[in-house]
């Protein structure tokens, strides 16, 4: 791998290596430029995928080296209901490793209906939230979806209904296997009129570019894939990075502020190096790109302030951190007579569609969802949670834990959260993270809608696993977001400077060099799949940036 | 031992411990090893594993199949607490101490069954016997190079296959219905 001295100027310095921050790296390396890619985390199994565990208690307890998530006692965080309240520690964490979430993703693929980008404009706006067009098309994002699915990896059934969006090209690999929550949910789709489909995941299921496919192993969300199956940023577009020459990977970098000179361009990036004692460091580079997650993202703008940009770099429209959207929860759980055995192979195997697009004459609530049915435990995983309206310990837990094994199916669905100012990434004024820097604080309560929406959720799924045949159902109580994994919202796209924090080609509206590309850049949420567009986004963006940058000039 | 078991107790230490440990810990971990062979303990004392035994028969009893003690998961908490678990000894050496005071001073493991269930559902809500509860499942299920579930007997009986991969279909359903 191409080394640079941290003095020497690189084309581009990146920010994450995950969906966003891989495919900046293939795309710029590929054209030719210079990149280092800042990772906080390890290497993982980074080039010998084969030496992923699927031991489950060493998954637990990894090893810092080990570690594929953050950890919430060293990367601290913090959380509220509101602004009214204190914030308490919070277990926020996402992927922290090479690769970054897409290394232990559950690999759901969904592309944004076409809908999705011009909501305001579709549907209206609605009081207290921030319903906004996004300022990029269906139509214009369409050609990098598809080139995203193709050279990432995606598999997925070819429907043509509207309940998907357009396509101009299949997917490139078949659907997973039905597995008997496919079976199930085809069952309870023949009686309730509802369409069904194998899930869109990033998981080939045959031999694609190099990589064999999916053995089924079951050790799938929350593990490092073994085989390289998952079409993880890891293995689909950093080694074709890293190959070209070009592109540096710089782990255990902890950065913690982009630095900007007199006249207000970014200059490079101080960062931690964690594993020679904290040192710090600074990279040079001649343009900035920030791929580090929905919530990272926007805390380090705020944590490069200067100056010149006293409330944080980008921050202007002073809106860096708003509109945080994390994903809203709530389904239900059923038994059914025979052993379903979801715990082999991919997590998600598959999605209703019938309720993405939003009926608010018909439910009272704008917006819509992607059901999806899966009953994945580890044995551990299982045991711990324990069987279902059973003791937690004795002889009444083991005979219902061995009784319900293996026998269980949990609706988890994946629901519209509209964007709300007051929902907030922003610094702890007092909670300092392990490396002496305010913590992460996140506040969010959904808006009131969103709440109806998890209760249309909720008993939709008891619907479903009722006329699949379960014998016994429970539905899950309504449970708003507190933060985790497809954070999304928070500097977000417009053309407007007044009211976004980067432009249509991800450009800061404040800093001319200064790309933010990620689930940060969201508008609105989508159905709470994110990473399909936050790879093509980065798609589109890395298309610009590499026209732009041959012209030597990225300020367009 | 496998490699992987002995990387991971290795790894699994604190980073405060990492340097005590790598020069001290091939005799750490053999030392382990041998003693489960020998049915000696590396952090218990005898009376401690005895009582540590018995509450974790009661959380995860033998009945017509096999429960924790011939899961031998007392081996597995033994190796927990000098390992990736050693911030819960203290919680041990706490909970240990204070089980005198639930049974009137006898050993907890010389007490009939009913007692020791008793004894246990009054403390169910402490630190402690939270930490024994879920320390015992995790050695029914946790892989047996870990120490407990001894020759799979946890995985078996909740119907887990530890094989590398899977051909569809998995489950009852999938299979009467085919493929997609």
């Amino acid at each position: 791998m191409k080394k640079f001295k941290p003095s020497e100027e690189v084309d581009f310095v990146i920010v994450g290596s995950g969906a966003a921050g891989g495919v900046m790296a293939k795309q710029l390396a590929q054209a030719g430029f210079s990149v280092v890619v800042m990772e906080q985390g390890a290497w993982g199994a980074y080039g010998h995928e084969q030496d992923y565990n699927k031991d489950e208690l060493i998954n637990r307890f990894p090893s810092e080296e080990d570690r594929l998530l953050s950890d919430p006692k060293t990367q601290r965080n913090t959380f509220r209901r509101n602004a009214n309240e204190k914030a308490v520690a919070g277990s926020h964490n996402y992927g922290c490793v090479v690769g970054g979430g897409t290394v232990t993703y559950g690999a759901s693929s969904w592309r944004h209906l076409p809908y999705e980008f011009n909501e305001a404009s579709t549907f209206g706006t609605m009081k207290g939230t921030g319903i906004a067009d996004w300022p990029v098309s269906y139509a214009e994002i369409e050609p990098y979806y598809t080139q995203a699915e193709w050279e990432i990896g995606i598999s997925g059934p070819n429907i043509k209904t509207p309940l998907i969006a357009p396509m101009s090209k299949p997917y490139p690999c078949r659907p997973l296997p039905l597995k008997s929550s496919g079976a199930l949910m085809q069952k309870a789709a023949a009686k309730l009129n509802l369409t069904v489909t194998p899930n869109v995941a990033a998981i080939i299921t045959e031999p694609y570019n190099g990589r064999s496919g999916c053995i089924n192993c079951g050790a799938c969300s929350g593990y490092g894939c073994q085989v390289k199956a998952r079409s993880s940023s890891a293995v689909a577009l950093l080694p074709v990075a890293v190959a070209t020459g070009n592109c540096e990977i710089r782990v255990h970098s902890y950065v913690r502020a982009i630095e900007v000179d007199a006249s207000g361009r970014a200059t490079g990036v101080t960062y931690f190096d964690k594993a020679n004692n904290n040192q710090e460091n600074f990279q040079k580079a001649k343009c900035v790109v920030l791929s580090a997650n929905g919530t990272e993202t926007p805390r380090l703008l705020l944590l490069s302030k200067s100056n010149r940009f006293q409330h944080g770099l980008a921050n202007s429209s002073g809106i860096v951190g708003k509109y945080l959207m994390t994903g809203n929860g709530g389904g239900a759980s059923g038994l059914f007579p025979d052993p379903l055995n979801e715990y082999k192979g991919a997590v998600t195997g598959a999605a209703v569609l019938s309720y993405v697009p939003n009926d608010v004459k018909n439910r009272g609530f704008y917006g819509g969802g992607r059901m999806t049915a899966r009953g994945q435990m580890s044995p551990i995983q299982y045991g711990l949670a324990g069987p279902h309206g059973a003791p937690s310990w004795g002889a009444g837990y083991k005979k219902a834990l061995i009784e319900q094994a293996n026998r269980r199916l949990t609706m988890v669905n994946f629901i519209s959260q509209l964007p709300v100012e007051t929902n907030v990434v922003d610094l702890d004024p007092e909670v300092k993270d392990a490396w002496g820097l305010p913590a992460m604080r996140i506040t969010t309560t959904s808006h009131e809608n969103d709440f109806k929406a998890m209760q249309f959720f909720i008993d939709r799924s008891v619907d479903i696993l009722k006329a699949a045949g379960a014998t016994e159902v429970w539905a899950d109580q309504v449970n708003d977001s507190k933060g985790g994994a497809h954070a999304r919202g928070t500097a977000r796209m417009g053309n407007d400077p007044k009211t976004s924090v980067v432009n249509k080609y991800h450009r800061a509206h404040d800093v001319p060099n200064l790309f933010v590309v990620d689930g940060s850049s969201f508008v609105t949420g989508g159905r709470n799949h994110p990473t399909m567009t936050i790879s093509a986004l980065a798609y589109r963006c890395a298309d610009h940036l590499v026209k732009a940058a041959k012209t030597g000039n990225v300020t367009i | 031992m496998s490699d992987s078991r002995r990387s991971f107790l290795l790894k699994s230490f604190s980073a405060s411990t990492a340097a005590w440990l790598t020069a001290n810990w091939p005799a750490e971990v053999a030392a382990a090893e041998k003693a489960q062979a020998m049915g000696t303990f590396t952090y218990f004392t005898r009376a401690q594993a005895a009582d540590v035994d018995a509450m974790a028969a009661q959380i995860y009893p033998s009945t017509d199949t096999p429960g924790a003690k011939e899961a031998q998961v007392i081996y597995f908490i033994d190796t927990a607490l000098v390992t990736f678990a050693q911030d819960k000894q203290d919680v041990y050496a706490k909970g240990l101490a204070d089980l005198a005071s639930h049974t009137g001073g006898k050993a907890f493991a010389s007490l009939p069954a009913d007692q020791q269930i008793q004894v246990l559902t009054a403390m169910e809500k402490t630190p402690f016997f939270r930490t024994v509860r879920d320390h015992t499942i995790m050695g029914m299920f946790a892989s047996p190079q870990h120490g407990g579930n001894y020759k799979k007997v946890g995985w078996t009986q909740i119907g887990f296959d530890d094989s590398l991969n899977f051909r569809a279909p998995f489950g009852a359903y999938d299979k009467a219905e085919g493929t997609w």
